[in-house]
């Protein structure tokens, strides 16, 4: 059955109403009295949602009782007591006037698709019935999930109540999936987040394609600067002198693409110069050997054609690490979902730290632990028809969670599997910007039966949704205390600091009255998710009264230590109970037990490879429309080195649109910033500018997104992830929007 | 290569580039220039008893001044962004803010100037009829609370005003001192209060003060110029006038030759005049025009070529508020490079 | 008593925490700030240097601003704090053209505003946003005067530089080199 075609709707035209109550104040709290003394505001636990550091801290209100400002917990070791930037401007997603506000409803009027402003039980009502009836055809397993971030595990819940597992988060397949899959074959332990690197500890830290400083995964920036402090070394390979590079004893600016051609060489280096861990290699690793004979032919001679970094340099570097080792990081990075062969090049990346004995060791990798948080009893979930691996058709054999690019393929109208996905939900994801080639992702949506987004803010996607559910932000809502795995199990709580905005509400709520909707009340036999919150405190010995009070706990570390102790016996989950350097879960799939470097194509004549990374004050798109980070950084400029500039005549400053090796023109024009920064063969942007929803006033039109340059998607064979470093851009000075018309 | 970037500053009329001070300070700058420079010839001749000889100097041209310093005045209050609470300014005397000296300043001369005019109205308007005329109605409500009848003779109602008046035109000559060093004062001010910023690399040379102060005296003979009926009143201001314009240019040369002799800030600071964005407007509209075109004019009127008055002071009166724009949008512009 | 800032330029990483922190802590009007970045990048590709700064007012010994206001509302506190009394502030902008590092902004109330090292805070014995939300640990605060301050060690004992010294305005954030 087709459906309508879904026109992007503005949401602008509407609650024109609400909007006249948020007319933002030119001062950020109004008025201009001297600051309150702190120690006398109020204060609620909170742990950040603007990334998925989920710091915790404390959102205090002013006299009146407005939210005033957001300060790290000093127990917490997400935050150490300080936020980052997008943390302390957490703040403005409150504020924010573009907000979603009422729930929207798409309908038809005079042959025009706008949205209705709609009760929530309109709303729930008609997704209730919307989801039952896609179940009905076709089964609840073609209902998908696309979520992130904390409300997304109430709809998740839900979902699974319903009785579907196809749920993906742009957080594995569009970044970190390779680098856990990697891990978890060569330690058989992944890395998860904050990953447990001990940085503040290690004597060398090499950064390969990551930008710390840039991005800002506090607790990792803050102990880098403890590192530099005490005194450590920094290598960074990247082809564009990052904040990290000009912090760093050794900058390698390395031909992009070629990530693996070093990694390779320098195991060649450490192993051939028997600079590598020799005990630690022969007491915990497997398949020394064979790595040992694969890597001869990987000289440093041989890299410098590869990755034009001179032998020297190589070798230099390796010894760096070796003398620093054990206490040094290969930094395994996030997102690292580049060229295809990702899961190849962290396996790179995994082996090296295991030749140097880092897993484990102080200043290494050290242990996680995680705090046992006593489930909230709910009934069995039911089984499921078909899952995601079903999609996969038999590849991509070492994913672990679905894959959300293969969902989108399931969606498409050129799918051929019978099983099919027919109708989305989306929340806290804008898929436009997250996912590559978002004009594919379209022709998905308007294949669809149904789509439901849930999110706070009108983001790309949102425009496309049939319903539309506006979500109070966290600052306004409880939601499950976070357990992470850090140094010491803890727990921190979100309360709400101020009531919801508008008529927004929190996704527990909306899943629960979805669940009473559809059936499946059993699953939240809850009124309110504190009760939920003050049963799991209360298993814990506290509840959730007192533990407002203090926000964060961090509990005794169960029994391992931090790091091996000398000659500790360890066994690892791997096939071989061993560290894997030979990895014989990836030799059993067929895929290669040992790293293979790829020579990728490099950028035609007048084009260049597009790089694009992280501006501290952001977190993708989801922050590009907050006022006060958005005073920080508005739009992303185009980073062109300046003998790039003088051939095109290009000038600081200018705009420019670009179109890459596909055809693919941006919607907008970019600004242009000469920089000795970048190399010759590549421009950089920051990810997620260039919004096409005008209801964001700040953020609509302002820069270029990335994601809708990438159409050359390198799907990585073991995991799925989409490869999106094989773009190649040109510049197009004149408005081509000016040439259609003409 | 190098980049500088600034980022997360984009704080109003600071960047990109310093613009606090809009068309008020340099109205200001050159109504103060103005005033100072008339009141400054009329002192002097006062002193040097030719009142008579130049009338248009010592007793026509001051009737500008009250008016040229109320709305110099009114330029600087709107110029002010607290506006409500102006009268701080006079709640302090703070002798290291030329602000300050000028407001203070301006406090003495305004009433000054005003006084000197009033004593100087019987001899210039013997009576006015105020049952006719087009602004007989205006003048009758200001006048008729201090003058007693219909027909304006300057009979004031109270006696201490009389008094008054008969000090002040018996004490002429001594007002006069005061008003010479008090002219000076304002004269020099109006340059000092842009040479006192350190920070603005352009404004940072003492040349300023007297730069200014002449260039004031240069406008104050033009408009004496334009108002005299007599020719040898003309003829004096000509050749003053010519004399002025030559120290000016000298002051200006030698401003230059400062800059460039000095540090990097000061040299990208003159670069702004010597080839930058501000080198036709300057040497076009206030050295050409307003100084040279005008000098050259005076020189013929001297030699008997005949030349519209206007012509000169015109050009003269037109460079000096072009000069004062010109300066204190261009030393905005120019900054310590850090 | 002399209250000073010394900033790691090593460290700092150009994250401008330090910038939305004053904006919140100080509810300074959006579109406006009290302190910024400033980066300086040096050299040719690959041979390149970068030096990122925190900037704000310097709180300066030597004060232009201090001394070219016609009304004292710029004035120096306890501990050598540059501050400004909205309700003395004319808005005449004066300090602003005497300020060598465009530290002063107009208010969109009138008054100019700055930095003010968040003496609220530190009367408390805290330290001002900025430093106390930073996630790189790369500004101290504290007292010049007290030789066993943290400051003080990081002064004494780093090379460190203040910005426009020639502007002769004795400045008191020092930049650690």
């Amino acid at each position: 059955m087709k459906t309508t075609r879904r026109e992007f709707i503005k949401i602008s035209s509407l609650g024109a109403g609400s909007l006249a109550l948020a007319t933002p104040s030119l001062s950020w709290l109004g008025g201009n009295e001297e600051p309150m003394d702190d120690t006398q505001a109020k204060r609620y636990a909170n742990y950040c949602e603007v990334c998925f550091w989920n710091c915790a801290g404390w959102a205090y209100t002013n006299k009146e009782g407005k939210l005033w400002k957001i300060i790290g917990n000093d127990v917490d070791q997400h935050s150490m007591g300080r936020f980052c930037p997008r943390g302390t401007g957490g703040i403005g997603a409150y504020y924010d006037s573009d907000r979603l506000k009422t729930p929207l409803i798409r309908v038809e009027v005079d042959g025009k698709q706008t949205y209705k402003e709609a009760t929530w039980d309109e709303a729930l009502d008609l997704v209730a019935k919307r989801l039952m009836e896609v179940k009905r055809k076709h089964g609840a397993s073609s209902v998908a999930l696309f979520n992130h971030g904390n409300s997304g595990k109430h709809m998740s819940h839900l979902l699974r109540a319903f009785g579907t597992t196809n749920m993906g988060s742009p957080a594995n397949a569009q970044c970190k999936t390779p680098r856990e899959i990697a891990f978890g074959a060569t330690f058989g332990h992944e890395l998860h987040s904050p990953e447990p690197l001990d940085i503040r500890d290690t004597r060398c830290l090499v950064l390969i394609g990551s930008h710390l400083g840039e991005n800002m995964h506090n607790g990792q920036v803050q102990e880098m600067s403890e590192a530099i402090d005490k005194g450590a070394t920094i290598i960074t390979v990247d082809p564009r002198f990052s904040t990290a590079a000009s912090k760093s004893k050794f900058w390698l600016p390395i031909k992009p693409a070629t990530d693996i051609a070093l990694l390779l060489a320098w195991m060649n280096v450490l192993i051939n110069n028997e600079w590598y861990n020799k005990k630690y290699v022969e007491k915990y690793t497997y398949g020394f050997d064979q790595l040992k004979a694969y890597v001869q032919p990987f000289t440093p001679e041989w890299a410098f054609g590869e990755t034009g970094i001179e032998p020297q340099n190589i070798i230099a570097t390796a010894r760096e690490m070796a003398n620093a080792a054990p206490a040094v990081i290969v930094h395994p990075g996030r997102h690292t979902a580049w060229y295809g062969d990702d899961t190849q090049r962290l396996r790179a990346v995994a082996i090296l730290n295991a030749l140097l004995g880092s897993w484990g060791a102080r200043g290494g990798f050290y242990h996680p632990a995680q705090a046992k948080v006593p489930k909230f009893q709910t009934p069995e979930y039911p089984a499921v028809e078909w899952g995601w691996k079903v999609l996969s058709e038999g590849k991509y054999r070492m994913a672990n969670a679905g894959i959300t690019n293969v969902l989108v393929d399931a969606s498409h109208p050129e799918w051929k599997n019978e099983k099919k996905i027919k109708a989305w939900m989306v929340i806290g994801s804008n898929l436009m910007a997250t996912i590559p080639n978002p004009a594919y992702t379209l022709e998905a949506i308007q294949n669809l039966d149904f789509m439901v987004v849930v999110d706070t803010m009108p983001a790309d996607i949102t425009g496309y949704a049939d319903v539309v559910l506006p979500e109070c932000t966290y600052l306004e809502r409880y939601d499950d205390l976070r357990v992470s795995e850090h140094r010491q199990p803890n727990i921190a709580l979100r309360v709400p600091a101020a009531e919801p905005m508008y008529e927004s509400k929190p996704a527990w709520w909306m899943a629960k009255e979805l669940s009473k909707r559809m059936g499946l009340g059993a699953f939240f036999p809850w009124n309110d998710y504190a009760e939920v919150l003050d049963f799991q405190l209360k298993k814990l010995g506290t509840s959730l009264e007192e533990f407002k009070n203090v926000g964060v706990m961090n509990l005794e570390r169960p029994y391992e230590d931090l790091y091996f102790a000398e000659d500790e016996e360890a066994e690892f989950e791997t096939n071989t109970g061993k560290i894997e350097l030979y990895s014989t879960a990836f030799e059993e799939e067929g895929y290669p037990p040992l790293p293979v470097y790829t020579k990728h194509a490099q950028p035609p004549e007048g084009y260049y490879r597009l790089i694009y990374g992280r501006a501290p004050m952001h977190t993708f798109s989801r922050t590009n429309n907050n006022p006060l980070l958005t005073d920080l950084m508005d739009e992303n400029d185009l980073w062109v080195n300046p003998k790039v500039a003088n051939e095109w005549g290009l000038k600081n400053g200018q705009y420019l649109w670009l179109q890459n090796h596909h055809g693919v023109i941006s919607d907008f024009p970019i600004k242009v910033r000469v920089t000795e920064r970048i190399r010759w063969d590549s421009v950089y942007m920051v990810h997620g500018f260039g919004s096409t929803n005008k209801k964001l006033t700040r953020a609509f039109g302002r820069g270029i997104s990335d994601t809708q340059m990438i159409s050359e998607i390198m799907l990585d064979s073991e995991t799925g992830s989409t490869g999106m470093r094989g773009n190649f851009v040109t510049f197009i000075t004149e408005d081509p929007r000016k040439e259609v018309v003409s | 290569m190098e980049e500088i970037i600034t980022s997360g500053r984009m704080n109003l009329n600071i960047d990109p580039v310093l613009h606090v001070w809009h068309w008020q300070i340099p109205i200001y700058l050159f109504l103060g220039g103005l005033a100072a420079g008339i009141l400054f010839f009329a002192a002097l001749y006062t002193i040097m008893d030719k009142a008579d000889k130049y009338p248009t100097a010592v007793k026509v041209a001051p009737i500008l001044v009250p008016f040229a310093l109320v709305v110099g005045l009114f330029a600087l209050l709107l110029d002010l962004k607290h506006k409500l609470y102006f009268w701080q300014l006079y709640t302090n005397i703070k002798f290291e803010s030329p602000m300050s000296w000028g407001a203070w300043t301006l406090m003495a001369v305004t009433p000054l100037s005003i006084v000197w005019v009033a004593s100087y109205l019987k001899e210039l308007i013997p009576s006015i009829e105020l049952n006719s005329g087009r602004f007989s109605g205006v003048l009758k409500m200001i006048l008729r609370p201090i003058d007693n009848a219909a027909q304006v003779n300057w009979e004031w109602k109270f006696t201490f005003l009389t008094d008054f008046e008969n000090y002040v035109i018996k004490e002429r000559k001594s007002i006069a001192w005061i008003m010479i060093v008090l002219a000076l004062i304002l004269g020099v001010y109006t340059g000092i209060l842009l040479s006192a910023f350190n920070a603005r690399p352009l404004w940072n040379t003492s040349i300023l003060g007297p730069l200014f102060l002449v260039s004031g005296l240069s406008t104050a003979a033009a408009a004496i110029m334009l108002l005299s009926k007599n020719k040898d009143e003309r003829i004096l201001f000509s050749r003053i006038d010519i004399m002025l314009i030559i120290i000016e240019l000298f002051f200006i040369i030698h401003m230059f030759m400062g800059f460039l002799a000095s540090t990097e800030v000061q040299i990208e600071a003159a670069n702004l005049f010597l080839g930058g964005a501000y080198t036709v407007p300057f040497w076009g509209l206030v050295v050409v025009l307003g100084l040279l075109v005008p000098a050259l004019l005076e020189i013929l009127e001297l030699r008997g070529y005949h030349v519209p008055i206007l012509a000169p002071a015109g050009l003269i009166l037109l460079g000096g508020l072009i000069f004062r724009f010109i300066m204190v949008e261009a030393g905005q512009i120019t900054r310590y490079l850090y | 008593m002399r209250y000073g800032m010394a900033i790691d330029t090593k460290k700092c990483v150009g994250c401008s925490d330090c910038v939305v922190a004053c904006q919140t802590e100080n509810n300074v009007p959006v579109g406006y700030c009290r302190d910024w970045i400033v980066e300086n990048t040096a050299g040719t590709y690959p041979k390149l240097e970068l030096e990122i700064r925190s900037e704000r007012c310097n709180h300066c010994d030597n004060s232009p601003c201090v001394r070219c206001c016609p009304t004292g509302a710029s004035h120096i506190i306890d501990g050598g704090i540059v501050v400004v009394t909205h309700v003395d502030c004319i808005g005449c902008g004066a300090c602003i053209q005497s300020c060598p590092y465009d530290a002063r902004y107009s208010h969109p109330e009138g008054y100019v505003d700055k930095c003010t090292f968040c003496h609220h805070r530190v009367e408390n014995g805290q330290n001002p946003a900025c430093v106390s939300v930073c996630p790189t640990h790369c500004m101290y605060f504290g007292d010049l005067d007290d030789p066993n301050s943290e400051i003080s060690k990081m002064v004494s004992t780093r090379k460190w530089k203040v910005l426009a010294p020639e502007a002769g305005t004795k400045p008191q954030i020092f930049y650690l080199v």
